[in-house]
């Protein structure tokens, strides 16, 4: 159409300037979004609307305007100190892809993915028609799941404490009753290895794709003990059942290993191909 | 309503609270990276990104913001 876009953007119209477009996820538009997405609510509470490309609307942006004045720089990066300012986005976010995830594929955004108006969002639907297309077919019908290791040594129950007896002075006593920790310590992680190697071979037999995150650690990560796995799964909808219960007994029988696993999620962190790699997911490890 | 999903022992995804952090994983580190214009053509993505995790993992009365060398005032809120 040749609109100017690009340069005056929203300069006739001083209260749309005010207002950028934030970009959750692309989605087929084949089960009529529009009605059910306009009904939620996303970033800043603001209603969410389909943005469709130039030439067809088989693949829509789900979108929604969010104040432009939050998400310019200086501000982002005073917001991005607020955890509850980060929450109540990341929540936000989370939940119009979870929305529109129980009705048709989506591919997700990273957070905090934003556009000067509907127009140049549009451009850029267009601009990744072809590789959006191939990516939501590979992850239709598709589900994630995350799964995370945690050894816990004090909690296992043939942890001696510290014996005294008669026959060892303090310092021989305080030096095996370290070796004993540390066996403990390491039979502890040997027997998480052989949980994580269950995991993984759950994971080859089920799930089409693998993703490592990073050890959860930190204050946000309050559950007990030590995570030492924290990975994510694509697994077909139909092999979750299959996929779930023999992860969750991958821990079965070991003392001071627990396996925790989340989701559904949307399929975030198969969003896109893994860098460096065309298709190998195994086999390339560092 | 309800999701047609085959595995009834899953609850509903919109009533599940989920943590911030299995959130953040995925939200930071997953997801697509586009170029975005407003925040993007200032900052780049992975700027962001590694910002965002040195956060989640940092911010604490041993590790102060990682912004405190670039935002000299941040006795703002207080800690």
């Amino acid at each position: 159409m040749g609109t100017s876009h690009a340069t005056a953007v929203g300069k006739d119209v001083p209260a749309m300037s005010d207002l950028v477009t934030y970009v959750y996820a692309v989605a087929r538009n084949a089960d009529a979004l529009a009605e059910p997405t306009a009904a939620l609510k996303g970033v800043a509470d603001a209603p969410v609307h389909l943005v469709a490309g130039t030439h067809d609307d088989a693949l829509v942006f789900v979108a929604s305007h969010v104040p432009a004045q939050d998400f310019q720089e200086d501000a982002l990066k005073r917001h991005l100190e607020d955890l509850d300012w980060l929450e109540a986005v990341a929540r936000a976010h989370h939940g119009v892809i979870e929305a529109v995830a129980t009705r048709t594929t989506v591919l997700p955004m990273r957070l905090a993915t934003v556009y000067l108006d509907d127009n140049r969002a549009r451009d850029v639907l267009d601009g990744g028609r072809a590789l959006f297309s191939e990516r939501l077919a590979r992850l239709a019908e598709h589900v994630e799941w995350g799964v995370k290791i945690y050894v816990e040594p004090s909690v296992t129950p043939d942890a001696p404490g510290p014996t005294p007896t008669a026959d060892l002075t303090p310092g021989r006593a305080y030096l095996r009753h370290r070796r004993q920790q540390q066996s403990v310590r390491d039979s502890v992680y040997r027997a998480a290895q052989q949980a994580a190697e269950r995991v993984e071979a759950a994971g080859r037999k089920h799930a089409a794709d693998h993703a490592r995150h990073r050890v959860q650690q930190g204050v946000l990560a309050g559950g007990a003990g030590e995570n030492v796995v924290n990975d994510a799964y694509l697994v077909p909808r139909d092999r979750c059942e299959e996929f779930r219960a023999e992860v969750t007994h991958a821990a079965d029988g070991v003392q001071g290993v627990r396996v925790e696993v989340t989701g559904p999620w949307a399929p975030y962190s198969f969003a896109m191909p893994p860098a460096g790699s065309s298709d190998a997911e195994e086999g390339a490890c560092p | 309503m309800t999701a047609p999903g085959p595995s009834s022992v899953v609850e509903p995804l919109p009533e599940r609270q989920v943590a911030l952090i299995d959130l953040l994983d995925r939200l930071l580190s997953g997801g697509v990276v586009l170029t975005g214009d407003v925040v993007l053509s200032i900052a780049d993505i992975d700027l962001v990104r590694i910002s965002l995790r040195a956060l989640i993992v940092s911010i604490s009365a041993q590790n102060p913001s990682p912004w405190a060398e670039a935002t000299p005032s941040r006795g703002d809120h207080g800690g």
